[in-house]
């Protein structure tokens, strides 16, 4: 019985979450479909053809799994952050906290929400990129186990964000001057191998690295990094961060006083 | 009798973080099928008391019972029997009228086929069919006041909660929502309702709690309060402007205009002394009203009592004149 009214509440989070996001298309679904496409015609096309090879694929086609991985990360994370922000700054957030729903269901909602938007967008991104290159899967298991993990690592992020975020400020901090460095840093246009030595030490303490690497390996078959290590640790990731959101949720940290 | 109460608070305290002890040990019972009144000045912890039962607000300290329900214990089948409509809009304002209802229904865990005939019912009954595709935002103030009751009972709660439902809702909306309220109450639904107007409380409320400072100062049915008033004040409107004060021996009076006097009647007085002693003096009386509902009167006299240390009231003009006594 309770699983059912868990179950209705959960899909009730969910489509209200999606339905959000779809009405809004021109901000939520448009904006990463031109971005990206830009990001192929400028660095895959017109930069790239004179770059040259890399990691025995050509440069468009190096770049393709971590522009697909990045506008995932990015979606998934800003879609909660936003909307549970915005929920408490319009207080609706309290329809939900004076309804029997447990906290574990409103972080699964909102988490699943992200990842929907994560992975609509990524496919966008993919269909995009068939326009550049074409689209070979080497494992594909291992492709779309890494970007359901990694999209609902950064939705899990994007709902610890919004629970400590008291204005709009805050919740712009941790995408700009954390994620966006990590992304472009994370082996997205380059292999880690082009590093020096140092640098490339440096670069694997970086966990947008592995995320991207293990997604390239699923398509090119190719990895600065062991794969089964980077899903392991994803996974390791998604159950800490899950269990913290969890907790400050139930404390009520930034919805309940 | 019904046996458990709807609520039960006993010792019930909350100290914010910043140190403010909000509630300072308060206990009351709400007897299932009444229409309570919880009223109180601004800050003086109603609605903090409300935000604990709804867990908006962690309590300090106390026990608080839904229907026998310890919150502690079960706090989410205690919350299955409570419709909540809070003091501000909180609602989604880009959703349009019948998803926020039926969104409000799926976290009762009601599924879109069981909710959207209770929907529309609610819609209907409250004026709202017409805008069902509407987004909120378009909605008057008074519409978005009853989509959030409409809201608060898709669920069909056994206990609903208002805090200043009717705040910025003009004269005849007002009404029509009581009629609405006290529709439900009939029907059995428990409200406690939280109101700056006092006429709506005493209007609807069969029981009463009055809290200030985050104590309940008063808790009783609203007849033996009502019975408790010592004094009303009348306010006479003259055909003729006075040209010299009265003799209302006996009487407290007040003249704000030359047209105008406001009598104090204590207990146990009769009005139509003052209309003879008036009558003697060849003053003609054109119209008679009350200052203050009778309520707004005792609910003043009663908080004035807790804020008289905190407050020294400024000096007014026209003070009362005391006739002499005969």
């Amino acid at each position: 019985m309770k699983a059912r009214v868990y179950w209705v509440a959960f899909s009730t989070i969910l489509i209200k979450e999606v339905r959000r996001f779809t009405r809004i298309w021109a901000q939520t679904l448009l904006p990463p479909a031109i971005t990206m496409s830009l990001y192929f015609v400028i660095f895959g096309n017109l930069i790239g053809s004179r770059i040259g090879p890399m990691g025995g694929f050509d440069y468009m086609q190096f770049i393709m799994p971590g522009l697909i991985m990045m506008s995932v990360i990015t979606n998934s994370y800003a879609n909660v952050v936003s909307s549970f922000f915005s929920s408490k700054f319009q207080r609706s957030i309290e329809e939900i906290l004076v309804s029997p729903v447990p906290g574990w269901v409103i972080l699964s909602g909102y988490v699943l929400g992200g990842v929907t938007r994560g992975l609509m967008v990524g496919f966008l991104v993919t269909l995009l990129a068939l326009f550049f290159t074409r689209l070979q899967v080497h494992h594909l298991g291992v492709t779309l186990v890494v970007v359901v993990l990694t999209a609902v690592l950064f939705a899990i992020g994007g709902f610890i964000n919004a629970l400590f975020a008291r204005k709009f400020d805050d919740i712009a901090i941790v995408p700009t001057f954390v994620l966006t460095p990590l992304t472009y840093l994370g082996g997205v246009f380059y292999s880690i191998h082009l590093l020096p030595p140092f640098w490339q030490g440096v670069s694997l303490f970086n966990p947008i690295l592995y995320m991207v690497n293990t997604f390239r390996y699923g398509i090119l078959g190719v990895s600065d990094i062991n794969h089964w290590a980077a899903l392991s640790t994803i996974m390791v990731f998604i159950v800490v961060l899950f269990l913290l959101a969890w907790w400050l949720l139930e404390k009520g940290r930034g919805i309940r006083q | 009798m019904p046996s458990v109460n709807a609520l039960s608070i006993q010792d019930l305290e909350k100290t914010y973080s910043q140190g403010q002890r909000a509630l300072k040990g308060i206990s009351l019972e709400v007897a299932q099928g009444d229409f309570f009144a919880l009223l109180g000045p601004n800050g003086a912890g109603k609605s903090t008391t409300l935000g604990v039962v709804c867990s908006l607000v962690r309590k300090t300290a106390g026990k608080v019972k839904i229907f026998g329900i310890d919150i502690d214990q079960d706090f989410a089948e205690a919350k299955r029997l409570l419709g909540v409509v809070p003091q501000e809009f909180n609602f989604s304002v880009f959703e349009k009228v019948e998803d926020i209802v039926l969104t409000s229904a799926g976290y009762q865990g009601l599924t879109e086929k069981q909710a959207r005939p209770r929907a529309e019912q609610l819609l209907k009954d409250l004026g709202l069919w017409e805008k069902r595709h509407a987004q909120a935002r378009t909605l008057s103030g008074g519409m978005k006041r009853r989509l959030m009751i409409a809201r608060a009972l898709v669920h069909e709660p056994k206990l609903l909660i208002l805090d200043e439902p009717t705040a910025g809702v003009d004269i005849e909306l007002r009404r029509s929502m009581w009629t609405f309220l006290q529709e439900i109450n009939r029907r059995g639904t428990t409200i406690i309702l939280t109101t700056h107007y006092l006429e709506e409380a005493e209007s609807l409320c069969r029981n009463i709690a009055i809290i200030d400072q985050g104590e309940i100062i008063k808790n009783t049915s609203m007849k033996s309060l009502l019975g408790e008033l010592n004094r009303e004040t009348f306010v006479l409107d003259l055909t003729q402007p006075l040209t010299q004060p009265p003799a209302l021996n006996g009487f407290t009076y007040r003249q704000p205009d030359a047209l105008t006097l406001e009598v104090e009647v204590q207990k146990g007085q009769c009005i139509s002394d003052v209309f003879e002693r008036l009558s003697q003096e060849d003053i003609r009386v054109l119209s008679l009203r009350n200052k203050a509902n009778r309520l707004e009167e005792l609910f003043v006299s009663l908080v004035e009592k807790t804020a008289a240390s905190d407050f020294k009231a400024p000096p007014q003009k026209n003070q009362p004149v005391q006739g002499v006594a005969q």
